[in-house]
């Protein structure tokens, strides 16, 4: 845990798929950086129809309110952190 | 005005709940029912569970913010690993993984959960109903600020507000700052100054102005 010594930027995949996600809507599309990396933790997207979950770890991401919300946010460089499972993250340079 | 709609005491009568039950309420009480005649459980152990449940209260989160406030080395291990050092101070803390975040000078902390109703029950017992409200879930993360100052805690710019969405395994506790005027206070004495509100983020700890006069250490 703790901070990783070079900021690691994501992009959040901008998929709509049905189903169990516990990837907000809000935030597919967006980049930010990576702030820990936790678990492995099993995928709840196959745990919720009692599939056994694939272990994946899971992200804690930060973004920026205008990032998310665009530059007529409240105040944009307040921010946001959520946990975003691996496999709904891509590689991405710096917004 | 007419007062029939108030009741002797003063208050406006609350209709009765005569609606049937919904599919997930009689689901419940048919799965428990097969359960307990099955012999799976019993009414007493159901019973013993829901008092858990309801003896679980942010007095067990004030605790571990008042010890975070008077120890150095506890800080340091919540920092690093919230679940492990709270299960180390003795709270039966079951499979939740948490994560504690401190506010400071410059950064204050807040906690949603969009997605549903995420919350540390075992620290700081049920979530309060606004927690679970769409308009908590949806504005905190779209106007934070706004919400705050609903709540009284309006912060200045130069204040970084960072909202925490619990949006897949982990539990969030956020560690108000200590008031100040409260040096050498003992712990318990400071548990006391740590509100619900403030370990979620909508509000800061009580100053010591805060506690009734009779309540405050001397």
């Amino acid at each position: 845990m703790g901070m990783r010594p070079v900021a690691e930027f994501v992009r959040v995949r901008a998929d709509m798929p049905p189903g169990h996600i516990r990837t907000p809507a809000y935030l597919r599309g967006k980049v930010g950086v990576i702030e820990r990396t936790l678990g492995p933790f099993p995928n709840p997207e196959q745990l919720a129809y009692r599939h056994t979950g694939t272990p994946l770890p899971l992200h804690r991401v930060r973004f920026t309110m205008q990032e998310i919300w665009g530059p007529q946010t409240e105040t944009p460089h307040d921010t946001l952190e959520a946990e975003i499972y691996a496999h709904w993250l891509d590689p991405a340079d710096a917004p | 005005m007419p007062h029939d709609h108030m009741s002797p005491s003063g208050h406006p009568f609350r209709a009765d709940d005569d609606v049937p039950l919904s599919y997930w309420q009689a689901m419940e009480i048919a799965v428990r029912e097969l359960l307990i005649e099955k012999g799976v459980t019993t009414a007493a152990e159901i019973a013993s569970q829901i008092d858990a449940m309801d003896a679980r209260s942010p007095a067990n989160g004030a605790q571990v913010v008042a010890r975070i406030w008077t120890d150095p080395a506890f800080r340091a291990a919540m920092l690093q690993d919230a679940s492990a050092a709270t299960a180390a101070m003795g709270f039966d803390i079951g499979p939740m993984k948490l994560i504690a975040v401190e506010n400071t000078d410059t950064l204050h902390n807040v906690v949603v959960c969009t997605l549903c109703s995420c919350y540390p029950r075992n620290l700081l017992g049920l979530p309060p109903d606004w927690y679970k409200s769409r308009a908590y879930r949806s504005r905190t993360v779209r106007e934070p600020r706004a919400v705050l100052a609903e709540f009284g805690v309006t912060l200045p710019d130069n204040t970084e507000v960072r909202v925490h969405d619990s949006t897949a395994d982990m539990r969030y506790i956020v560690i108000p700052t200590r008031p100040a005027g409260t040096d050498g206070w003992s712990r318990d004495d400071l548990a006391r100054l740590v509100t619900r509100d403030s370990m979620i983020g909508t509000g800061r700890a009580k100053s010591p102005e805060g506690l009734a006069g009779t309540d405050r250490p001397t």
